[in-house]
């Protein structure tokens, strides 16, 4: 079953990751090698975008967790848009809003890498 | 009055590419008894995660093929999900539930797989035998549903 796929777009310094599908233990080391691609091209202003992706577990959400920390000492972010309210959800339940910048389109997360306080 | 109590059972090789049949597995009978689409993605994520464990811990395996079995009973008024394996089991007295704040702020990775079921469910309940049989029982209520007068509609076992 192909059930998860990852559309990589750079577009100057951005890199977006666009999601599709179910992100979970069995497809998330798919979307854990393209986070190792951008770092190790020392692409760290990373937008992903939700608006495909079906469903996430624990699984998925650890791989945000897992690259913020390289991702932000190299003065870059994991900034998330489009997600669906199902999605949300789940993100919502374990506080990561508190964490991670999550904003409806693509263009706002631009916007706040270069003007982080707004 | 006729006890209405029925049964869904999914025995599966643990592997993560199964993980979507599974989900779809209890995702279809979760909805057919009445829950609404935001519980059902509850109990959706509760026994991803439950599944997941085994197969990554109880098994120490990605792409195993032991047996994982998915049994969901369900009567009137609660939904019941148990998920048995017989691989290597844990000890439920020594899981710490994160505090998410502290869990966020110190950039944490993994564990959350447990905290997830226990604040999805209603109920959750272990019983280890290491090498024997290790089952995870978690319950979702379904009274005060507006729809779980839809509960047994596709069954019809009395």
């Amino acid at each position: 079953m192909d059930t998860f796929a990852v559309h990589r777009s750079d577009f100057e310094q951005f890199s977006t990751l666009q999601l599709h599908g179910f992100l979970d233990a069995h497809t998330a080391p798919e979307l854990e090698k393209h986070f190792e691609t951008l770092i190790s091209e020392g692409r760290y202003k990373i937008i992903v975008n939700f608006e495909n992706l079906n469903y996430i577990s624990s699984a998925g959400l650890g791989v945000f967790m897992g690259k913020i920390e390289n991702v932000r000492n190299n003065n870059g972010d994991i900034k998330m848009c489009k997600m669906t309210p199902k999605i949300f959800r789940v993100f919502d339940l374990l506080g990561f809003p508190a964490l991670y910048d999550i904003v409806d389109e693509e263009e706002r997360a631009k916007f706040l890498f270069e003007k982080p306080s707004s | 009055m006729p006890k209405k109590e029925f049964e869904y059972h999914l025995r599966i090789p643990s592997r993560t590419d199964n993980l979507e049949l599974i989900r779809e597995f209890v995702s279809k009978v979760a909805a057919m008894v009445g829950f609404n689409e935001d519980d059902v993605g509850k109990i959706e994520l509760a026994c991803d995660e439950a599944c997941s464990n085994v197969i990554k811990h109880a098994y120490e395996n990605r792409n195993g093929n032991r047996r994982l079995d998915v049994l969901i009973r369900c009567d009137l008024k609660k939904f019941t999900l148990i998920v048995t394996d017989h691989g290597k089991g844990f000890d439920p007295t020594k899981i710490k539930m994160p505090d998410m704040k502290e869990y966020l702020a110190e950039l944490k990775v993994g564990g959350l797989g447990i905290y997830l079921m226990k604040t999805l469910m209603d109920e959750v309940d272990y019983s280890i035998k290491p090498g024997m049989r290790n089952q995870v029982k978690m319950v979702k209520y379904l009274i005060n549903k507006k729809n779980s007068s839809a509960v047994f509609v596709g069954g019809n076992r009395e």
